[in-house]
């Protein structure tokens, strides 16, 4: 897959090529993520839009070392991470050789790298504290930090996710606080260690829109504020739209489109991008029909020989898209879609014949 | 508990048309402790509601979690006991006062109030099929049995687009999309006339939520039917509804007809969620308004406006009294004191490009 | 919009034509029953289990002799052996399952009786012999044994060996089985109907009659209750028939084990009754009675299926511990807590471990039972991972 150039991106932080990983259940294999690259820049945030099944959450927990194997098993792919040194210089971490349960990657998951999850409540245990679970994450990481440093650590975290009363709120248990709290004591948790790289996972998709919008803007923040690179992962088209410089659309496990977050927005490519676009009913968008995008999405056990979103697609070609897999283009510098119709001679047929 | 807006809401004069008149409808939930469940204490869960529903028409309830958006819905259908107030619904058969029913009007009022509901994996019991499920309303109000049952479950269940073959299935070989069409024709079979829809699209993939709002629309058209629409979102809200009720920790803020209320809403809360929603249009995507804290616990209310302490345009007199229910025209209210004065900003609608 | 549904809808159902369609019709059970398949300990298990309930349906058949038989002169007598092929030196070659009777003679040194093999004489062993007539259910009765041997006056086929009055062990060891595996069936069942009832009632009325019974369950766990077990089977008169001691010890072992499954039953029933397949159902119209039966129950039986199964063990060994401290069922009636009354000699075990052989097969009921239940409670949820 080419790349997107990396020209006013800043430092490059981590780059996912070709990343493939599969489930073995019972029932089949899931074909969870087929491979997947991109690249992420500091101070930059990578949107993933996805429904369920799309396999955006198990690429970001590929990154984390998080995804369960068994029954997850990576088939390729290289995960790798630009780490800086503290003298100043960086090193290059291959984060897709290391043993995910080794000391190595237990550095860099909630070191370099931090996460939030949906649902803060399970992230934390109920039975300590937000300041000893906090703390424990700073003592773990943090050379040379103590009890003490790690307590006052905590509150200036706590202070600056905007939770009030910090002192207090340091010894609630997760269960006392409000949802909306809770995700700004779990941001605090994955900021505890300065992380380069911020992974959220549809972490205001629980909450209501209001405080979506303060946890959204806090994180944008301490985004400008730490210099972070994030990557944001949800199945809000108009949340992504607020928060991503760039966005990667996904469908059954493969990356259909991507391309930075104002192209996928106002001119997508791919048919998939474009229909779910049509069918999300906007807030000050013009109050026409919805255009649904019909059937559903495909049994997860399925295996597709040609593009898994032929059946549901308006502009497939029969013949072609049902028999082999789409390829990746480049149509313009930067935006990447996985189409047939892209192709130079078979879209231009295709365009004729469809255009009814 | 009943002040000041029930004199403003008194029925006088039933308009023609109305279905259902709720007035002074409230629901608490008793906080007990102790061995002997002492009542120490009530959730507001709604309070002194007041609204009617025209035949026909479509009316979306708003509000964050914990707002009583859902028990308000619950309460209506009586699936909760109400705990003051009235709800009548006018059908075809006659009046009835549904906190006061006979058996026989319990029977008719099942039939012709229905309800769909938010999780289409929660809301089928498992181990019923479709038929066993999609009959059990025509079974247990003894409208239909045997070979007749099959056939009007067969007829609804190709009217909400599934396939008649699959009517001996079990819930888990369907899609979410598939299984909330199963919840929405359970509601249908016995031909109601009200549907109260508790978020019938938010557990959803994104893909899926227009066919289905769709098809409820299409369903209204063909059966006739009067939806009270409850949802988070305000952009099906929108999409789907003809009028539009806020509600705010158990209270109804405010009510009116959709153009009119988005376009200029006379309740601060309203304007607020409003500007919370992430704007999809080119030029301001993303943009929404940030405004800190956070709903009042429905226990332990302040006294006066229970807006109050989020409202950018408090006054002395909020935290005293509670607001009246200020009237804009027949069908439009805010319970706000200074609803005729304030100048909220709505949303503006921008004509969005769909390009190709 | 509608046109173009249809357009893809033949693409999408044959999509789904690929699967398995006999998933999409499979009910709960069925469903229970695939997932249950795969656990293989849990399958052997329960063929094992149904072998040994069987054994104890018909201990009369698969038993060579009668419980209450005393072979004078076999006190004690360690367990023969089964061999294929003849043991005799001069004589060798196959002969079918046969073994060999016993000589027994004192040690003068020790003072202790020893018995050897009388090699000379091979008594040669069949399926489906004659032998002592037993019952098999009210007047019914039969002669033929699993096991035995044409030869007359054969010396006793002693497997497990005999006991100190001389009477074969495996014989008592089955004739117990049917006591002891009944018992557990009998007093979980007993523990069930209470459970479920009061649990039931618990569950489903809630307020001060939920918290009487919850307080109730609290004060009967807080009883230690092996005394208790003991205080009300030390009160039941000596005397009583066998049967009605029978009865008894299973109720004695049931108030307290419903206690259990009654907090199974009143949580499920709290659970289920919040989920929003129950609201539907109310909001459908369904009545209270239906919803409980139709929607709520069948949501939880495999649960109670699993929670029963692990209960079974330990109803078992409450009765093998009552009986044996001779509290219990009485002798002359079998059970192998009574028949592990001869093993609380720590000289007699010394002397002649084969009394501990109805221990063995306490423990591999309760083994296997467990192992049921682990799997069991895998498969109870079906739709857990959907």
């Amino acid at each position: 897959m080419a790349s997107v150039s990396d020209t006013g991106r800043g430092d490059l932080l981590l780059e996912v090529r070709n990343l493939q990983v599969h489930f073995y259940l019972f029932e089949g294999v899931v074909q969870a993520v087929n491979d997947v690259s991109f690249d992420v820049h500091r101070g930059r945030t990578l949107g993933i839009i996805g429904e369920s099944g799309s396999g955006k959450s198990v690429s970001a927990q590929s990154v984390m070392g998080i995804v369960p194997s068994p029954p997850a098993k990576q088939l390729a792919g290289e995960i790798v991470l630009h780490r800086a040194t503290p003298d100043g210089g960086t090193e290059t971490l291959d984060l897709g050789r290391m043993d995910p349960r080794g000391p190595e990657y237990r550095d860099v998951r909630g070191g370099e790298i931090g996460m939030i999850f949906q649902e803060p409540m399970t992230s934390f245990s109920p039975l300590h504290s937000i300041g000893d679970q906090i703390g424990e994450a700073i003592l773990l990481h943090i050379p040379d930090s103590t009890p003490q440093t790690a307590r006052e650590r905590t509150e200036d975290l706590l202070r600056r996710v905007g939770i009030p009363r910090p002192d207090r709120a340091v010894d609630a248990f997760p269960h006392q606080l409000s949802g909306g709290m809770r995700q700004r004591a779990m941001i605090a948790m994955a900021l505890s260690c300065d992380p380069a790289l911020l992974i959220a996972d549809e972490p205001t998709t629980a909450l209501d829109v209001t405080i979506e919008a303060q946890i959204l803007e806090l994180i944008q923040e301490l985004q400008q504020d730490l210099n972070m690179a994030i990557i944001y992962i949800s199945h809000d088209l108009a949340v992504v739209g607020g928060v991503a410089d760039e966005v990667m659309v996904m469908y059954l496990g493969l990356v259909m489109e991507h391309a930075d977050a104002e192209t996928i927005f106002d001119d997508p490519l791919h048919p998939y991008t474009r229909a779910l676009w049509q069918s999300i009913p906007k807030i000050d968008g013009p109050l026409e029909e919805l255009v649904p995008i019909s059937g559903n999405i495909p049994n997860p056990f399925a295996v597709h020989r040609g593009c898994p979103f032929y059946a549901r697609c308006t502009e497939r070609i029969q013949g072609v898209c049902d028999e082999s897999p789409p390829p990746v283009l480049e149509p313009r510098p930067g935006h990447t879609v996985r189409c047939f119709l892209y192709v130079d001679d078979v879209g231009s047929d295709a365009n004729g014949a469809m255009g009814d | 508990m009943s002040d000041a807006m029930q004199t403003t809401s008194g029925s006088n004069g039933v308009p023609a048309g109305e279905l259902l008149e709720v007035e002074g409808l409230s629901k608490y939930f008793p906080i007990t402790k102790g061995f002997l469940r002492r009542v120490v204490g009530f959730t507001k869960a709604v309070h002194d509601v007041s609204f009617n529903l025209a035949n026909g028409e479509t009316l979306g309830v708003v509000g964050e979690s914990g707002c009583g958006k859902t028990t308000l819905g619950r309460t209506i259908l009586r699936l909760y006991e109400m705990t003051a107030g009235s709800v009548r619904i006018n059908l075809d058969e006659g009046r009835l006062d549904v906190g006061n029913l006979t058996p026989e009007e319990r029977k008719l009022f099942r039939r012709r109030a229905q309800m769909i509901f938010q999780d289409p994996f929660a809301s089928l019991n498992p181990r019923m099929n479709i038929l066993e499920t999609v009959g059990e309303p025509l079974l247990v109000n003894g409208v239909a049995k045997g070979t007749e049952l099959e056939q009007r479950v067969a007829r609804i269940i190709e009217l909400v687009g599934l396939r008649v073959e699959h009517l001996r299935r079990y819930p888990h070989s369907f899609s979410g999309g598939q299984r909330q069409r199963i919840g929405i024709a359970r509601a249908l079979v016995v031909n109601p006339r009200l549907v109260v829809a508790d978020e019938p699209v938010s557990a959803l993939d994104v893909s899926i939520q227009a066919q289905i709002l769709n098809l409820l629309q299409e369903l209204q058209g063909e059966f006739h039917l009067t939806y009270m629409f409850v949802s988070h979102d305000m952009s099906v809200i929108r999409y789907i509804c003809d009028r539009i009720a806020v509600m705010y920790a158990g209270r109804l803020v405010e009510l009116g007809p959709k153009d009119e209320l988005l376009d200029r809403p006379r309740h601060p809360y309203t304007a607020l969620l409003l500007a919370a929603v992430p704007r999809t249009a080119k030029g301001s995507r993303g943009k929404r308004l940030v405004t800190a804290g956070e709903p009042p616990d429905p226990s332990n209310l302040p006294t006066g406006c229970v807006f109050q302490e989020r409202c950018a345009h408090v006054q002395d007199i909020c935290r005293e009294e509670d607001p009246p229910r200020v009237s804009m025209s027949d069908r439009h209210f805010a319970a706000c004191h200074f609803a005729k004065d304030l100048n909220l900003d709505g949303i503006t609608v921008a004509p969005v490009t769909l390009s190709a | 919009m509608t046109a173009s549904t249809e357009i893809f809808e033949d693409v999408l159902v044959a999509d789904v034509a690929e699967q398995d369609d006999r998933f999409y019709y499979a009910s709960q059970w069925s469903l229970i029953w695939w997932r249950f398949r795969r656990h293989r300990v849990a399958m052997i298990s329960m063929a094992l289990l149904l072998v040994l309930y069987l054994l104890a349906i018909l201990p009369g058949f698969f038993s060579p002799y009668l419980p209450s038989t005393r072979f004078e002169s076999y006190q004690e007598a360690p367990p023969v052996r089964l061999y294929w092929f003849d043991q005799n030196p001069e004589g060798g070659g196959f002969v079918g399952p046969h073994y060999y009777g016993f000589e027994k003679t004192l040690n003068k040194e020790t003072f202790k009786y020893e018995f050897a093999p009388i090699l000379d004489n091979p008594i040669n062993l069949r399926l489906f012999a004659p032998g002592p007539e037993y019952t098999i259910v009210g007047d019914w009765t039969a002669t033929v044994h699993f096991l035995g041997t044409d030869v007359e006056e054969a010396p006793p086929f002693m497997l497990f060996g005999a006991d100190r009055l001389g009477r074969d062990l495996l014989t008592r060891t089955l004739y117990g089985a049917r006591i002891s595996l009944s018992i557990g069936l009998i007093g979980v069942a007993l523990s069930l109907i209470l459970g479920i009832v009061l649990g039931g009632i618990s569950g489903y009325f809630g307020g001060l009659t939920d918290e009487v019974i919850q307080r109730l369950i609290d004060f009967l766990i807080s009883i230690p209750s092996l005394p208790l077990w003991m205080a009300l089977s030390a009160a039941l008169p000596r005397d009583w028939p066998v049967l009605k001691t029978y009865f008894a010890i299973t109720i004695i072992l049931s108030i307290l084990g419903w206690t259990g499954l009654a907090r199974v039953v009143r949580g499920k029933l709290l659970a289920l009754r919040e989920e929003d397949y129950a609201m539907a159902a109310k909001a459908a119209g369904t009545g209270e009675a239906r919803i409980i039966f139709k929607h709520l129950l069948p949501g939880f039986t495999s649960h109670l299926i699993v929670t029963i199964t692990l209960m079974v063990p330990g109803m078992i060994l409450a009765e093998t511990a009552l009986s044996f401290l001779g509290l219990g069922i009485q002798p002359p009636a079998v059970s192998w807590g009574t028949l592990l009354q001869d093993a609380q000699d720590i000289v007699a075990i010394a002397q002649h471990p084969h009394q501990l052989i109805p221990a063995a097969w306490v423990m591999a009921a309760v083994l296997l039972f467990n192992f049921v239940g682990d799997g069991l409670r895998d498969a109870a949820d079906p739709y857990s991972d959907h």
